[in-house]
């Protein structure tokens, strides 16, 4: 290694030279020991170039949304400037933004692994009784007893059998 | 808050080496999780992540893999302690600046850990000697599954776990090997490995500094992608290309006993003088010299016991490890000058190697 590299941040001699290919492409990265440091790359744990290039593959031209996450007041600047979202909703407040990237970033856009089943029982449980509680009082409001009848026993029935298998032992 | 008693205590990292550790030192498993209708860690107030931490710590009391663990809030540990949960590989240096509300749940035998409001709300670990990827996912997974009995996921059917940085969404999950390949280093066959393993979807790790080994010839590979396969597709395809990896360093070990065996003797000969009678070593070097007297424990030219101290010396040589050994900060200087002496004790009995290879004659 003849001619020293330098630091693609800030200039000073690199000594961590870093190479991926991502979407069949190589891309380079050469930094000094305190860039890659402050990056996390001399960090046991993990480090993904992709990282760092989130930021050279989004498109600087693309106008900035102004709209922002609903739950979180995220906004797309935010992301630019980060690579990193505010909260689970961005992920739908900004799809359009997410979609091209994921294309070149992972193996597929599609996840096929494992699913929190116990989670999504107890939110689908906890949503169906939710519901189930909005038709009683509309019921009840509107006089329509038979039904108010039907919708309690459904919700009594649904909480025995969320009893019977408790998704939480103590 | 102390972390002496994990010090204290034995764990799968620093003692369990065995000939199944020789080129896979370790293997590692790291899951991203996130809970459902929260703020990830870098866009919520404190209070916020306050409230995420003890929700979590409480559901990670609860399950049956954390039996007394040890329960560290990282701003209440001295930032000594925090280096050395960082070259313990228990935490990253990202936890370890956090902000508020960060903690570390740590397993008595330090084989499962959590980070709390890191980049994602969870960072579940977990470590086993050797190269055992599937008994490690075997591990995580039910590790995580009865965490999820207590929390709900950040999870969309399509996109899988929602981590913070779209590089870790779908499975979240980072599975890696901490590999030492010394022959490679020495046969300058590296790189090589690295672009073959790129092209893979494979991550190598490791510094290099001007071409030479700065790291004691270790490095970790893991996946880059997350989403898109099964985590038992993912630990395949990792597998595939750690064998592949385990092959070729073989080979370059057979070629440069086969080339000049002398020249290889040559080298470990030397760093187990250096060890027994240096009085300064810089962390690099000592890392190098360990590292060509465990390729000497693989080759038998060292007896087998060698390798449970080396392994614990690639940590204890470490600067974090090193102050705590001395109670308190240490200028670098002084630090290799401590490091020398340590290294000096600890090889002062072991055995001289013994140079006879059952070799093809």
């Amino acid at each position: 290694m003849a001619s020293p590299l330098k630091c693609d941040i800030c200039d000073k001699p690199a000594t961590v030279h870093l190479t991926q290919i991502l979407n069949n492409q190589a891309h380079k990265v050469d930094l000094c020991e305190d860039c890659a440091r402050a990056k996390g790359i001399t960090d046991s744990s993990d480090f993904s170039l992709a990282d760092l290039l989130i930021k050279a593959s989004l498109n600087p031209e693309t106008p900035v949304d102004a709209g922002a996450c609903e739950q979180c007041g995220f906004t797309q600047a935010d992301f630019k400037k980060s690579g990193r979202f505010g909260c689970p909703s961005c992920y739908d407040a900004f799809r359009g933004l997410l979609e091209p990237m994921l294309d070149g970033m992972h193996k597929g856009v599609v996840h096929t692994g494992k699913v929190p089943t116990r989670a999504l029982e107890r939110k689908s449980l906890h949503d169906r009784l939710a519901k189930l509680e909005l038709d009683l009082t509309d019921a009840v409001k509107s006089e329509r007893f038979e039904e108010a009848a039907r919708y309690r026993d459904e919700i009594n029935q649904v909480r025995q059998s969320a009893g019977r298998n408790p998704p939480a032992k103590p | 808050m102390s972390i002496s008693s994990l010090m204290a205590t034995p764990s799968e990292l620093t003692d369990s080496a065995s000939a199944k550790t020789a080129i896979v030192l370790m293997t590692r498993i790291r899951l991203a999780r996130n809970l459902a209708g929260q703020r990830f860690p870098g866009w919520a107030e404190k209070s916020r992540r306050t409230a995420v931490l003890a929700e979590c710590r409480d559901a990670i009391a609860a399950t049956p893999q954390m039996k007394k663990p040890h329960d560290l809030p990282i701003d209440r540990l001295s930032e000594l302690e925090r280096l050395i949960l960082v070259e313990r590989h228990l935490i990253s240096r990202e936890l370890s600046g956090s902000k508020g509300g960060a903690g570390a749940i740590i397993s008595n035998d330090q084989a499962v850990s959590v980070m709390i409001n890191e980049e994602d709300h969870l960072r579940i670990q977990v470590l086993r000697a050797g190269f055992q990827l599937k008994r490690a996912w075997n591990a995580i997974d039910d590790f995580d599954s009865a965490l999820e009995e207590r929390l709900d996921y950040a999870f969309s059917p399509s996109l899988g776990y929602l981590t913070a940085c779209p590089t870790n969404l779908g499975t979240g999950m980072r599975a890696s090997a901490m590999m030492h390949l010394p022959a490679l280093i020495i046969a300058n066959q590296m790189e090589k490995v690295v672009r073959a393993v790129n092209q893979l979807g494979m991550v190598v790790r490791g510094l290099f500094g001007e071409g030479s080994d700065a790291s004691g010839s270790i490095f970790q590979i893991s996946n880059q992608t997350t989403l898109g396969e099964t985590e038992e597709e993912i630990i395949k395809r990792l597998g595939t290309v750690l064998n592949s990896i385990i092959e070729h360093e073989l080979n370059a070990r057979a070629k440069l006993l086969e080339a000049d065996a002398n020249k290889l003797f040559d080298k470990i000969g030397r760093a187990y003088g250096i060890l027994q009678n240096s009085h300064v070593l810089s962390s690099s070097e000592a890392m190098n010299l360990l590292s060509l007297l465990r390729l000497g424990v693989d080759l038998k030219i060292m007896p087998d016991s060698g390798r449970a101290l080396i392994d614990r010396l690639f940590i204890e040589a470490q600067p974090g490890h090193l102050q705590y050994l001395q109670k308190g900060e240490i200028e670098p200087a002084q630090r290799d000058i401590l490091r020398a002496a340590l290294l000096r004790t600890e090889f002062a009995n072991q055995p001289k190697p013994s140079f006879t290879l059952p070799g093809p004659n």
